[in-house]
């Protein structure tokens, strides 16, 4: 860590508490999720898992508010959500950082005075505090996600929303992140939902693994393994492979899982 | 990063910044043929005349004082037809990019001008303004709007949505957006906007002042063909060709200013 470690004002309780009820949400006459009720406490770290346009992503944007339900409602910490979510950060695939501003500045991205100190201490956190003042174009795949995900702890939300981000870098690079990704969890308890297509991402990360096809969800499996997880425990991948076999050959009614 | 295929240093040869002298060097050596065969008798002086003749010419205007009040007179006009065609295009260009309606409403109509040749509606502009300066200034104004309305809306229209709706997502107001994001995002292309613009600038000053007018770079141009001064006839067009060259380094220095982040601008 730099000399200098600022460290931002104190915040309140952790995670936000998540109530979902018969979320529907349809697109161009193709319903993509039917009547979904779900329940997240807080801190709980989420992976949602399932084949590519079973609907996950846009579960994952109706939480940020990016997308409306037509239907059903949902709550955070009991407060029905209207718009845009303000308690959320997400962390899209790509970094999405402004090209015309510097590596410091895309993490200060709508923070007002206090902007700067903050700043640099989300950045040590993912430790790219020594290239704050470069542009985004010059740093690598990895290091542009980490300063996405700088930035998108910077305001230490208490929801944090995880749109594949881990899909366009290397293995190692992946590997390197999912570890800062847990540390940083574990360190502040906001509630994590991240949407993956990788199965052994999700059961490294999550307390908690939900398959979703044909828009609800079809498995629900909870996970009290120790951290950090090794993936060559043999609980690790029997839970891995229960879950690529609802994904691939689901069976039958939805189940709910505590192993 | 790699920047574009560097220059390899020539070896024994002087360590000179060529990256400053090369794009002198084309206009210097047509500039020495030129002279080499004016003084050799090979160009009739009366069809082109030599360097030389030209920058006599060019000295004796200076002297009397002619040359910076055509000048002086030609740039005023140039600017004031530049701000206005320029801030309406830019005006409409940010309307239109940003709010659908408008967009709707109105890009139609503008593009339907925009496809009329400004130049082929002088004698209109003539019937409506008379022949004074409001014509020129009229003209140019019309002609410089359609570039920078063009490259203005579709720079506005080609930011990456991923980028609006990341902002949205972290909270920026729309007015946050317009100015943190769309704002910057578009400068690139209405950069590009400016550079055409500055290049229509003066080419529909120079006809514009060849049609009854009594001062300017133009008038002067076009009084010295009827007087058969072809040197100060070749003075003109060099003016012509010098201030089109500051008009596009000044783009440049702006694009340094504003987008020293752009790919184009070669950041290693």
């Amino acid at each position: 860590m730099s000399s200098t470690e600022t460290s931002p004002a104190p915040v309140a309780a952790a995670g936000s508490h998540i109530r979902i009820n018969n979320l529907s949400k349809v697109f161009d006459q193709r319903p993509v999720l039917q009547n979904l009720t779900l329940e997240i406490g807080p801190g709980e770290f989420v992976a949602v898992v399932g084949k590519s346009g079973c609907g996950k992503s846009t579960l994952l944007r109706l939480l940020a508010g990016l997308e409306t339900p037509c239907q059903g409602d949902i709550h955070l910490n009991g407060y029905p959500l209207r718009g845009i979510n303000s308690l959320a950060r997400v962390m899209f695939q790509d970094p999405r950082l402004l090209p015309w501003r510097n590596v410091l500045q895309n993490v200060a991205l709508g923070l007002g005075q206090q902007g700067r100190s903050r700043s640099h201490w989300a950045l040590q956190q993912v430790g790219l505090d020594h290239r704050a003042r470069d542009w985004p174009t010059i740093l690598s795949g990895g290091q542009k996600q980490r300063v996405a995900l700088a930035r998108a702890l910077v305001t230490q939300p208490r929801l944090l929303l995880l749109d594949e981000p881990l899909g366009a870098l290397d293995a190692l690079t992946r590997l390197e992140m999912q570890r800062l990704i847990e540390q940083l969890w574990q360190e502040q308890r906001f509630t994590s939902l991240l949407v993956t297509h990788d199965v052994e991402e999700a059961v490294t990360l999550a307390d908690r693994v939900l398959v979703i096809r044909q828009g609800t969800i079809d498995l629900d499996v909870s996970i009290n393994l120790p951290r950090p997880r090794d993936l060559t425990q043999t609980e690790l991948a029997v839970l891995k492979q229960r879950i690529l076999q609802q994904i691939l050959h689901p069976q039958g009614s939805p189940v709910r899982e505590f192993p | 990063m790699t920047s574009r295929l560097s220059i390899p240093t020539l070896g024994r040869w002087p360590r000179l910044p060529w990256d400053r002298l090369m794009p002198w060097l084309v206009p210097l050596t047509l500039l020495i043929v030129w002279q080499l065969l004016a003084q050799g008798g090979l160009i009739n002086s009366r069809v082109l005349p030599a360097p030389t003749a030209v920058a006599e010419a060019a000295l004796r205007l200076t002297t009397s004082g002619e040359l910076l009040t055509h000048l002086s007179i030609s740039t005023w006009r140039a600017t004031v037809g530049f701000l206005i065609g320029g801030g309406l295009g830019l005006f409409f260009g940010v309307v239109n990019g940003v709010f659908r309606p408008a967009e709707l409403l109105a890009d139609s109509s503008i593009q339907m001008i925009r496809n009329i040749p400004h130049l082929a509606m002088i004698p209109l502009v003539i019937l409506w303004f008379g022949i004074g300066d409001q014509a020129r200034i009229f003209l140019v104004a019309l002609g410089v709007l359609f570039p920078i309305y063009v490259n203005t809306f579709y720079g506005i229209r080609a930011i990456d949505p991923g980028l609006i709706e990341m902002g949205q997502v972290y909270g920026l107001s729309p007015r946050q957006l317009f100015f943190q994001i769309i704002l910057p995002g578009s400068l690139p292309s209405v950069l590009v906007g400016l550079r055409y613009a500055l290049g229509i600038m003066w080419l529909t000053l120079i006809v514009a002042e060849t049609i009854a007018a009594g001062s300017g770079i133009g008038y002067m141009a076009m009084n010295a063909r009827e007087f058969m001064q072809t040197d100060v006839v070749v003075l003109a067009i060099l003016l012509y060709a010098l201030l089109g060259k500051l008009a596009d380094s000044a783009v440049r220095w702006l694009e340094r200013l504003w987008i020293a982040w752009h790919p184009s601008q070669n950041l290693s």
